[in-house]
């Protein structure tokens, strides 16, 4: 029989050693998004084939701002108000933010399309579900959306007991037009929108509370090295696809003949 | 609110840098237990900050915001975070959330301290 070395075991160790169990709860990795169904009312415009982008790789400064709010007298536990949360996306957004799941709704590794309007122009793009486990979920954004980064939305108890609802961004804007954007008034939009949407996940469980806000520039110095993330910017693209609907009409409309 | 399920220890890698050894979990609750490691490993004429994650056992993706905001600070100070010791599954979660473009992953203790006081 073979006696075992140090260095065979810590191989055994490692071949032995279990999953992490936060496993489950993680996307797989991809290179770019890849949609085979594109849900009804969406535009499968500035998703397919692109890459993901994280905090890291935006152009604008990079901003933390967490929203939450107390959801005073309800006895849901933070897991329920995430279950709910998950079903009931797509309508706790406001009108101008429409957000589009696949069948597979909220889980690691599903795109959202979202079909927005800002300042008046179409912004057609989508974010994907990298994390999701029963108390939060967190979506990633792809080249071309207003923000590089990831968004997170979960719950926990307060030291009082009382569930929170918690929003939390960690982005910068993806490129010079979109930092100029929100630096005048996208920020303040943008605002707006994850207020809405906690409100909404309040109402839905029959509660009116303040959304609190607090803001934090965590790397206040743009990446001038990031200007070119023009080229795919979202609303830039949404705006083209939107002019050339007549012409994609006539083809369609050739092409039935 | 829960308490942090971490532990971290930080110790000298050469003349230039420094390791910070994680035990547990990396989620939002560690965040004052890592920028507590974090300012410990910096004192000095620390140029590198070594993560080991050897013993890494959960991280959500609060534990992911956390690295970036320690990346930054450690950026704002002319210095470069490295890290070793990350399984597969959490090399491909640095390659998901595109981490992996700003922090080098070395394969062992002796390859990162090597690059750190190299640099």
């Amino acid at each position: 029989m073979t006696e075992q070395t140090p260095q065979d075991e810590t191989s055994e160790e490692k071949k032995q050693k279990p999953e992490p169990r936060d496993a489950a709860y993680w996307a797989q990795r991809i290179e770019r998004l890849e949609v085979s169904d594109v849900p009804e009312g969406a535009a499968n415009v500035n998703v397919q084939g692109r890459r993901e982008v994280g905090a890291l790789q935006g152009f604008g400064q990079l901003w933390q701002k967490t929203y939450r709010l107390r959801l005073t007298g309800i006895e849901e536990t933070p897991e329920e108000v995430v279950r709910a949360w998950k079903e009931h996306f797509p309508e706790f957004q406001p009108p101008n933010s429409r957000f589009y799941p696949s069948m597979a709704g909220v889980a690691p590794g599903e795109v959202l399309f979202i079909s927005a309007s800002v300042g008046g122009m179409p912004v057609h793009t989508g974010v994907r579900v990298i994390y999701a486990d029963d108390e939060s979920f967190t979506v990633m954004t792809p080249q071309g959306h207003p923000e590089s980064g990831w968004n997170t939305f979960s719950a926990y108890r307060d030291d009082d007991g009382v569930t929170v609802a918690q929003i939390q961004s960690l982005a910068r804007a993806n490129d010079p037009i979109y930092e100029v954007g929100f630096r005048i008034v996208g920020a303040t939009q943008q605002e707006r929108i994850w207020t809405h949407v906690l409100k909404s996940l309040a109402a839905h469980f029959g509660v009116n509370e303040p959304v609190t806000l607090e803001k934090a520039c965590v790397d206040p110095k743009v990446q001038w090295s990031q200007t070119m993330n023009i080229w795919q910017n979202a609303g830039a693209r949404s705006m083209l696809y939107t002019i050339t609907a007549p012409l994609r009409w006539r083809r369609n409309k050739g092409a039935a003949r | 609110m829960p308490e942090a399920q971490v532990k971290m220890n930080v110790r000298g890698a050469g003349e230039q840098a420094s390791i910070i050894d994680v035990h547990g979990e990396l989620t939002a609750f560690a965040e004052s237990v890592l920028m507590d490691a974090y300012n410990q490993a910096s004192d000095g004429q620390v140029r590198a900050i070594i993560l080991n994650f050897e013993d890494l056992e959960y991280m959500n993706s609060s534990g992911i915001g956390l690295l970036v905001t320690l990346l930054i600070r450690i950026n704002r100070e002319k210095q470069t975070l490295m890290t070793y010791g990350l399984s597969d599954h959490y090399r491909s979660i640095f390659q998901i959330t595109r981490l992996d473009d700003a922090i080098a992953i070395h394969d062992s203790e002796e390859e990162a301290v090597k690059a750190a006081n190299s640099a």
